[in-house]
């Protein structure tokens, strides 16, 4: 995968920042709320890139904003060195479709399966009746859906088999990039590992590319080929997954990968040393927006924003204790106040 | 893995199948559906059919038989006017009370469809608007129905129907232009929900028009509350329609109207009360059948519609 790596960016993102405004009611004070801060990110044909982060991070917005169903309020998202303004909505939906989180919801309960899985080519006017129908069928077959349920309706199916329609109405297309926004999240356990191992068989045979967006790193672990971990609408670490796993480097991803919970009821609930502040997209903190809860904090973290320092073997950190030969070799910090 | 996975997709169908079933025995075993139904299934009829069920005409004036007691007052007060030439008696122009009754459904069930597919038109479409685009549409169209809603629908009814005069056009205009504020209300709260939902999200992710998401992915969804409301709202036009009748604002004679019947029977209280009781009692079955069938519409759509 890394191979490629020298090609230009199939998708990319400049300076990516959302910002929606809250108001409280007629009187109330307006307040800003942050979802996207200055993102930067591209993707190369063939990548999957896992997004990880705990929700308000901003992951939805940068989704819907990569879907081009949201106009960034600052920078731009290009496909194909194109930026996605210019691409239309017709040409765009064709270049990349979203999976969603919720099957029972990401289907209309009033269509047939047939009609929401051939609904991209009736609206691009794709083929006729009969092609479209044998397109259908092939593409049911392809996510390992029984023809026979074709003209049944959604409720009649279970959530893994809503998420193969899902998945299906997506590809039917042949789009390039598929963003996925928690693709299992809403699925059995048992039903989980199926529709993961049935989307890197499909990157192999229709050469996709994905983006999966994810709060759980069990997701992401071996599917993705590269992991970018997201907090308060940044991109605080990137690397690729064998060297983001074996070696995390920002304390936020440590804290993350210590929050995977494992069948040894043993190990009881891990202690992540996160605190209970949780991060407030309408009011981040000044500095490091990640300082409030970070165990490895020092002197200036609540003033001065961390840059990105490059990974070895790629990817990027975003985090003080990096910029600085010295500053990464402190011992654990004085500053932090006892929890 | 594919056993599992075909034994449950086996007992799924099983399952969808029984669920079908039981659906139907859902719908026959709601008592106060098919009551609604069938009792305005049966009062559609007699307004439809009205001339083969009566051998008089609603206008026939007869002063020689004025005032004729129904058929059951000569079974039981011996009365020897009453007989099955004029089974519900006549009026006190002599006109026969069971055709007016009968011919008097036709106005009501026609003012009833008429004000709802006038208002629903109205009151859905802003609703949907206000309920999909949100934003400032949403506040606009939220203004124009608060100010609807602080209107008498009565005075202004009045008001209007006395400067233009009575008639069965000008009442079902009124009350259409007035009566949309539930269908707006209600459309607007159910199309910010089915907004929400991701099949939205997606169809827009394809590319398809914001018209072309309302009309395919919102509207068939929104049905069932539509005919909530508008079994709701029929029940009221019909209301209004006897209210404005019976203040003489409303149909005006010879128009058998039930409510213009309850008006002209106002003097015949004390001597035949049976004027007033029968178009009474025609407008509350109505009414009540009406109300009947939506409860049950709404008792069987609503755990389904989230399957």
């Amino acid at each position: 995968m890394t191979g490629t790596r020298d090609d230009a960016p199939i998708m990319e993102a400049q300076g990516l920042t959302k910002t929606y405004t809250l108001s409280s009611g007629l009187l109330g004070k307006k307040r800003t709320l942050h979802a996207v801060r200055g993102l930067d990110l591209d993707l190369r044909r063939g990548d999957i890139l896992g997004i990880v982060g705990e929700s308000g991070c901003g992951k939805s917005t940068l989704s819907r904003m990569l879907l081009g169903l949201e106009a960034p309020t600052e920078g731009v998202v290009r496909i194909g060195g194109q930026p996605v303004e210019q691409i239309g909505r017709a040409a765009l939906s064709r270049k990349v479709q979203p999976i969603f989180q919720d099957p029972f919801s990401s289907l209309n309960p009033r269509k047939t399966i047939e009609s929401i899985i051939s609904l991209p080519l009736r609206l691009h006017g794709i083929g006729d009746a009969a092609s479209r129908r044998r397109e259908v069928r092939e593409m049911m077959e392809r996510v390992g859906l029984p023809s026979r349920v074709a003209k049944g309706y959604p409720s009649q199916l279970s959530g893994g088999q809503r998420q193969r329609v899902s998945i299906a109405r997506a590809l039917i297309t042949r789009p390039e990039i598929v963003i996925c926004d928690e693709p299992t999240s809403a699925l059995d356990v048992s039903v989980q590992s199926q529709i993961l191992n049935m989307l890197q068989e499909l990157r192999d045979e229709l050469n996709l590319t994905y983006i999966v967006i994810t709060h759980d790193l069990a997701v992401v672990e071996h599917l993705a080929t590269e992991i970018a971990v997201m907090y308060l609408g940044r991109i605080v670490e990137r690397a690729e997954t064998e060297r983001f796993f074996g070696d995390p480097q920002h304390p936020y991803s440590r804290a993350l990968l210590k929050s995977v919970m494992t069948p040894d009821t043993s190990l009881g609930i891990p202690e992540l040393g996160l605190g209970t502040a949780f991060p407030d997209p309408a009011n981040p903190p000044p500095g490091c927006a990640f300082h409030p809860r970070c165990a490895k904090r020092f002197e200036g973290c609540d003033r001065i924003a961390p840059v990105p320092v490059p990974r070895a073997g790629g990817g990027h950190v975003e985090c003080r204790l990096f910029e600085t030969p010295e500053a990464a070799g402190l011992p654990d910090p004085a500053m932090t106040k006892e929890r | 893995m594919t056993t599992a996975g075909h034994n449950a997709t086996a007992s799924e169908r099983e399952e969808s199948i029984a669920r079908r079933r039981s659906a139907i025995s859902r719908y026959l075993g709601h008592r106060s559906l098919v009551i609604g139904g069938v009792g305005l299934a049966l009062l559609i009829l007699i307004a439809v059919f009205a001339p083969l069920l009566t051998w008089h005409d609603p206008y026939m004036q007869d002063l020689t038989s004025r005032r004729i007691p129904p058929i059951w007052h000569g079974w039981f007060y011996d009365n020897p006017k009453a007989g099955w030439l004029h089974p519900l008696g006549t009026d006190p122009l002599g006109r026969d009370y069971f055709t007016r009754l009968v011919y008097g459904a036709r106005i009501s069930l026609f003012v009833g469809f008429s004000v709802v597919a006038l208002s629903c038109v109205i009151g859905t479409t802003l609703g949907v608007l206000a309920g999909y685009f949100g934003g400032r549409i949403d506040a606009v169209i939220s203004f124009i129905v608060t100010t609807r809603l602080s209107m008498p629908v009565v005075l202004v009814a009045l008001a209007v129907v006395s400067i233009f005069d009575g008639s069965l056009q000008v009442v079902i205009l009124v009350l259409g232009l007035l009566l949309w504020d539930r269908f707006a209300v209600v459309m607007r709260s159910v199309t910010l929900q089915i907004k929400s939902q991701e099949f939205v999200t997606a169809a827009r992710a394809v590319g398809c028009s914001n018209l072309r998401i309302i009309l395919t992915e919102i509207m068939p969804n929104v049905a069932n509350s539509l005919i909530i409301v508008a079994t709701i709202e029929m029940a009221v036009a019909i209301i209004y329609e006897a209210s404005l009748s019976f203040l003489g604002l409303g149909i005006q004679p010879p128009l058998p109207s039930w409510g213009l019947m309850l008006a002209e029977a106002r003097p015949e209280i004390f001597f035949a009360a049976w004027m007033i009781t029968l178009p009474g009692i025609a407008l509350f079955l109505l009414v009540l059948f009406v109300n009947l069938l939506g409860d049950g519409v709404r008792d069987i759509t609503a755990p389904e519609g989230r399957a």
